[in-house]
């Protein structure tokens, strides 16, 4: 009697979960001009202004290019850290790892108050510039805490046996730690990727006037009214940042075939 | 040099690059805003540096700054019971079901890689005027006329438990998989029926997990900025709304910066006491 009522219960709280995002793609997809209910038919029009309205397409391009600017420092800066911490033995481990993660402790509208004002304060202003700084800050605990995982189950002993057979320190690195890596390296890179591309508040802070990002446009239209092409928008948004992580997780696991290991 | 020194410089080498990028874009400017906090905004130019309590003052005093303090962490207090509450069930249930594991657990991290913005904005469709709510009681014909059941308080934490919920049942699922089933089975045979079994076995041992993601939850809501603008009323506004008012709105930033040290440090202490207590390796756990 008690498991079926957990399953019925588990069953409404992912109901609760996945419902309102239902609701807007099956929006999106409405003949209604108002885009609301009730439905009258199914049509692709409101993509078609999406992808003709010049403000979003911007958007859009602002928001890969910083994506994928923040994703390339952020895991360059993570791995070379996980390696440090999982494969050394250092002094203050726990507190550097402390320290790594701090982003993600404090709260983000401190965090994006308090690097606004610094940088400020050194004569550079809202830029471009300080919102790629703001998003590798707080992507970086994020790709730490994922590298780190993958890179505790990639055993030592393989890199120790290219050793013992003659290869030099840089060649078992780049033979045999870095393709072994290199999912870990994936995962980091789409996770910083993925909440790079999501971050409002932070961004809202930082964004020079005139550069807008996906969620800050889809943020100044909802203070006017939900129209149908958000709706849509959210479509688009949900198909690429859940296709990509799947993506992303087959190329992975793909490479760890090959290698074998 | 000898081996034994390279070998004990390389881990440093490789951690320069994320030390010096924490230490210069958060360690530093969180230390440069507690010397801003103390100066004073003036009407023309440069604000003054020295040493002013007035920011302080009318950020400690301020009734209107204490009200919202207050019922910042009274909406995040609600709304971590409420991922608790609807979170420790559904957790318990991925953990112990035994063929589609996988499957809710992928359907579980999803949320994460859906967009917050549009999460949230989401219940405009479910609940506004011409939402889905209100056209199927119309339909129904339970009201005639359609109701606003949105911004307000209920709706900005309704928003904070969807956006938050996942964190709550990874969190507790991962300490919750962690337990042996045997010990459940060493409790029934020794007599306990399966819901003492549970009380006194499984719940105490998940307590980690479940305070994990209650401090997750709690840090996240108390600091968040865009749910109480997109779902919540004129009255409706929460600390991080002030922060940004005040550095965005008023451009009076020495004020904004002894505001964002106040909820810095009230959410500081909550994070000492949970570290205190059971240490930041389990918050790893459920993050990674």
């Amino acid at each position: 009697m008690g498991w079926r009522l957990i399953r019925i219960y588990t069953i409404l709280v992912y109901l609760f979960m996945f419902l309102p995002i239902a609701v807007v793609v099956l929006l999106s997809f409405n003949a209604n001009q108002f885009g609301s209910f009730p439905m009258t038919g199914l049509s692709t029009r409101w993509f078609e202004v999406l992808w003709n309205n010049d403000a979003i397409m911007r958007a859009f391009r602002t928001s890969i290019v910083l994506g994928l600017m923040t994703a390339a420092i952020s895991t360059v800066l993570g791995v070379l850290a996980s390696l440090a911490l999982v494969r050394y033995r250092i002094p203050g481990r726990n507190l550097i790892t402390t320290l790594l993660i701090a982003p993600i402790l404090v709260p983000e509208v401190v965090l994006a108050v308090s690097l606004l004002l610094f940088l400020n304060f050194l004569n550079f202003g809202k830029s471009f510039t300080l919102l790629l700084a703001g998003h590798v800050i707080f992507t970086l605990p994020f790709v730490i805490l994922v590298v780190q995982a993958r890179l505790v189950s990639i055993k030592r002993d393989v890199e120790e046996a290219a050793l013992s057979l003659g290869a030099s320190p840089r060649q078992t690195f780049f033979a045999i730690t870095l393709p072994l890596l290199m999912p870990a390296v994936a995962a980091g890179g789409l996770f910083a990727f993925t909440i790079s591309f999501d971050d409002i508040t932070g961004t809202l802070f930082w964004k020079p006037g005139g550069i807008e990002t996906v969620p800050t446009q889809i943020f100044s239209m909802l203070r006017n009214s939900i129209s149908p092409e958000i709706n849509a928008l959210g479509t688009v948004m949900i198909v690429l940042t859940v296709g990509l992580p799947l993506i992303g997780a087959a190329i992975a696991r793909k490479l760890a075939t090959r290698s074998g290991l | 040099m000898s081996i034994e020194q390279r070998e004990a410089r390389q881990p440093w080498i490789l951690l320069t690059p994320a030390l010096t990028a924490v230490t210069l874009l958060l360690i530093v400017p969180l230390m440069f805003i507690v010397v801003y906090s103390f100066w004073l905004k003036s009407a023309v130019g440069a604000d003054t540096p020295g040493f002013f309590l007035d920011n302080w003052q009318e950020a400690l005093t301020d009734r209107f700054y204490r009200d919202i303090l207050l019922n910042t962490l009274k909406i995040s207090a609600i709304t971590t019971i409420a991922c608790a509450a609807l979170g420790y069930p559904a957790a318990y249930f991925i953990a112990r079901s035994k063929g589609n594991k996988v499957v809710l657990l992928v359907l579980l991290m999803l949320p994460f890689w859906i967009s917050y913005i549009i999460r949230t904005m989401s219940w405009i469709n479910i609940l506004g005027v011409s939402g889905a709510l209100n056209s199927a009681l119309m339909w129904i014909g339970i009201i005639n006329q359609p109701i606003q059941m949105l911004y307000n308080e209920t709706t900005v934490i309704l928003g904070l438990v969807h956006f938050l919920l996942p964190f709550m049942v990874l969190n507790i699922f991962v300490s919750l998989d962690g337990i042996d089933t045997n010990l459940e089975d060493a409790a029934s045979s020794l007599g306990a029926t399966r819901w003492q079994g549970f009380l006194q076995v499984t719940l105490p041992l998940s307590l980690p997990g479940l305070a994990a993601g209650g401090l997750l939850c709690f840090v996240l809501s108390a600091g968040t900025y865009i749910t109480p603008v997109i779902l919540g009323g004129p009255r409706d506004a929460m600390f991080a709304n002030l922060v940004y008012e005040a550095i965005i709105g008023q451009l009076d930033w020495p004020l904004g910066s002894a505001l964002s040290l106040l909820l810095l440090m009230v959410l500081g202490v909550l994070v000492l006491i949970y570290n205190r207590y059971l240490g930041m390796a389990q918050l790893a756990k459920g993050l990674g």
